[in-house]
């Protein structure tokens, strides 16, 4: 009889990234004491503790959000900090970078760029690298989890069965088949493809709406997101967050999509007009929504907590502990090659 | 007498059809059908079903049932004019198919109307369980985001072992849905699909040692009633993750309830249970266990088409045209 394979928590790319990782010469151990002085400023806490630990190990960890007054620990330390950690919550503003005078590179943990002020980073030379490819998946699932979880009313099937005495008087309520609905996305890039590929399984056709059309593929173009939201019933963003693409699911879009129509968004909170979302679900405007992200995480609209055509997810687009596990040893990676003056494993271009 | 017919003046020359559970259909079609038959509605009757079987029903010749009907056999065995049952199932369990055989009554079921509902709830409680999407949607709603931050890492769904059981209509749509996600599927069935390349396992203790995931997709009958025993929940492990929408009594329920109590196994997505709508306690008191109240064929487009494939069976039989999708008995009784 086959063993059982125990350890069941590997990102499919976590074997290219150790051996890009171990291609480097070894450092953590035998230069130890230089690594050690060099300051790497992590500027929240993110999860799985493994990163944290591990950048405490290799350099001089600086924990931004254990100093509630900023400046008590930029001053003493600013001379020092050669690297900052950031992710998708906090990464590098105008103002960070400024008080970091030594500041050489930018890792973020993160494949979302928008919280890194890229433009100064380019003035003054500083390199930035992210997490690409490894949350695509993650990502992907995550949009069809919501699509189904607003049509099916999972959580509002679970609830059903543990009130027990309610389902002894009868059924549940219909809900609506995801089969056969029309998927429109938003942005075709390796997460638009990841959700196209999955919701083709579940018989849905596909269109989508990308700043160019995409020769690669048969799926319907639609040159504007108007015309996709008219012409779909469940709209997924999954585009990069620029001042382009700011509040790209407004008003006239919500109205568009409709009251049969479902908004999904794994993208950015600052995509969607809230206050417009907000008012169309709780007047019925809008089918449903299915939302990971928010215009000021964790802040999410309490005017939807109790709607049970709406999902709300406290951003766990990335939320394994494989494929965290794997961004953590890309930062890392990114950091080793910097200090030993290697080419950059994912260098944002 | 008055109240048992629907319109009774008016249906008077509309086909007679006996109405056991009633079926879920009812609760939107009730009306339409009572237009197409003339429906009798043994609950609407204050008298006892022997009885009222008795003196109503000695001629009627087609029933509509449902699958949550236990008592269907000695139903039938009150009606001596029945040549057709309609069941709103793709489940026969319920159905003493020898016996209608025996008696010449047809069958007619749902083999196929379901098939992708069922396949998406169960994929849909799967990816619930793995990701912990109610869990993490109840936690941001009940306000603690904020208070305590990020929510705890769950596992990715790609490169997971998916082991199906029952490689039917429903398991194929289960398999074409994994594959999208990148998952590895094997099977058990009765017997190897020669157009399928995924790995085969004749047994389910062999197919469970080498899962992450189990997701039941078989019928119940006496083959796999208590299918998944403790042997079965020992072999899939601590990690390994039990998915139902098929039938309850396809898993020793006490024993299912003990491994998630004790950590054995590390979750389950259930959409059936040995005595619904009873659900253990012990069950209902765990975190990592996503309910559904046999609810996978309950969306209004499948209850649209199934409507209309009852309406079509049962005229096709009051017109004395093959019914539209009859149970082959010999497909379901080796």
């Amino acid at each position: 009889m086959p063993t059982k394979r125990e350890d069941a928590s590997t990102h499919p790319l976590a074997s290219t990234i150790k051996l890009v990782f171990h291609c480097l010469p070894q450092t953590a151990s035998s230069k130890k004491m230089d690594s050690n002085s060099i300051g790497v400023l992590m500027t929240c806490p993110m999860s799985p503790p493994y990163l944290e630990q591990e950048l405490d190990r290799r350099y001089r960890l600086l924990r931004f959000w254990k100093f509630p007054q900023k400046t008590e620990l930029l001053k003493p330390h600013s001379q020092e900090i050669r690297a900052v950690v950031g992710n998708a919550t906090i990464g590098a503003n105008a103002e960070l970078i400024d008080a970091l005078p030594k500041l050489e590179i930018v890792s973020s943990y993160s494949v979302g760029l928008d919280k890194i002020d890229l433009a100064k980073c380019k003035d003054r030379g500083i390199k930035v690298t992210y997490t690409p490819d490894l949350i695509t998946d993650d990502a992907a699932d995550l949009g069809i989890a919501l699509i189904l979880a607003v049509l099916r009313k999972i959580r509002g099937c679970d609830l059903f069965v543990r009130r027990g005495p309610v389902w002894k008087n009868g059924d549940f309520q219909l809900t609506s088949k995801f089969t056969g609905k029309s998927v429109g996305i938003i942005g075709l890039g390796r997460i638009g493809t990841a959700i196209a590929k999955r919701a083709e399984a579940f018989d849905c056709p596909i269109s989508y709406y990308s700043r160019s059309e995409k020769a690669d593929t048969n799926y319907k173009y639609y040159p504007s997101v108007i015309d996709l939201a008219s012409n779909c019933q469940i709209l997924v963003v999954t585009c990069s967050l620029t001042p382009e693409t700011r509040h790209i699911i407004n008003r006239e879009v919500i109205d568009a999509l409709g009251p049969k129509g479902v908004l999904i968004n794994i993208g950015r909170g600052p995509h969607v007009d809230e206050a417009e979302l907000v008012s169309a679900l709780v007047e019925g405007r809008l089918g449903g929504a299915g939302l990971d992200v928010f215009e000021n995480e964790p802040e999410a609209p309490e005017e939807l907590f109790g709607l049970d055509n709406v999902v709300l997810l406290p951003h766990v687009g990335s939320g394994t502990i494989e494929t965290r596990t794997a961004m953590a040893d890309l930062v890392l990676g990114n950091l080793e090659a910097h200090f030993l003056n290697k080419p950059l494993l994912t260098p944002v271009v | 007498m008055a109240q048992i017919h629907t319109n009774q003046t008016l249906s008077v020359n509309l086909p007679e059809v006996l109405v056991l559970g009633p079926p879920s259909i009812f609760r939107i079609y009730e009306k339409h059908l009572s237009q197409k038959f003339m429906l009798l509605k043994p609950w609407e009757s204050p008298i006892p079903l022997e009885e009222f079987l008795s003196i109503h029903a000695q001629n009627t010749t087609a029933v509509l049932t449902s699958s949550v009907v236990a008592y269907l056999s000695s139903a039938l065995r009150l009606l001596p004019s029945v040549r057709l049952v309609v069941t709103s199932s793709v489940g026969l369990d319920h159905i003493d198919l020898k016996e209608c055989r025996r008696r010449g009554i047809s069958v007619a079921y749902a083999p196929s109307v379901f098939s992708a509902d069922v396949a998406n709830l169960a994929v849909g409680l799967w990816v619930d369980v793995l990701r912990k999407i109610s869990a993490a949607n109840c936690f941001l709603k009940t306000g603690l985001w904020p208070v305590k931050g990020d929510y705890p890492l769950a596992t990715k769904l790609g490169g997971k072992r998916v082991g199906i059981i029952g490689l039917g209509r429903i398991g194929r749509e289960v398999a074409k849905r994994l594959e999208a996600f990148g998952s590895k599927i094997s099977y058990q069935s009765r017997e190897k699909k020669p157009s399928v390349s995924y790995p085969f396992y004749t047994d389910v203790c062999e197919l469970a040692s080498n899962s992450d995931v189990l997701i039941i997709c078989c019928a119940l009958n006496d083959q796999t009633y208590h299918l998944i025993n403790r042997e079965v929940l020992q072999a899939l492990g601590r990690q390994g993750v039990i998915i139902n929408a098929a039938r309850g009594a396809i898993i020793d329920e006490k024993a299912l309830v003990q491994f998630l109590q004790e950590g054995k196994i590390a979750g389950a997505g259930l959409d059936v249970f040995e005595h619904e709508p009873n659900v253990p306690e012990e069950l209902l008191e765990l975190d990592n266990v996503v309910f559904s109240p046999h609810s996978a064929v309950f969306t209004e487009e499948s209850c649209k088409d199934l409507y209309d494939l009852v309406v079509g069976n049962l005229k096709a039989f009051f017109s004395n045209k093959p019914l539209l999708s009859p149970v082959q008995f010999d497909d379901f009784m080796r």
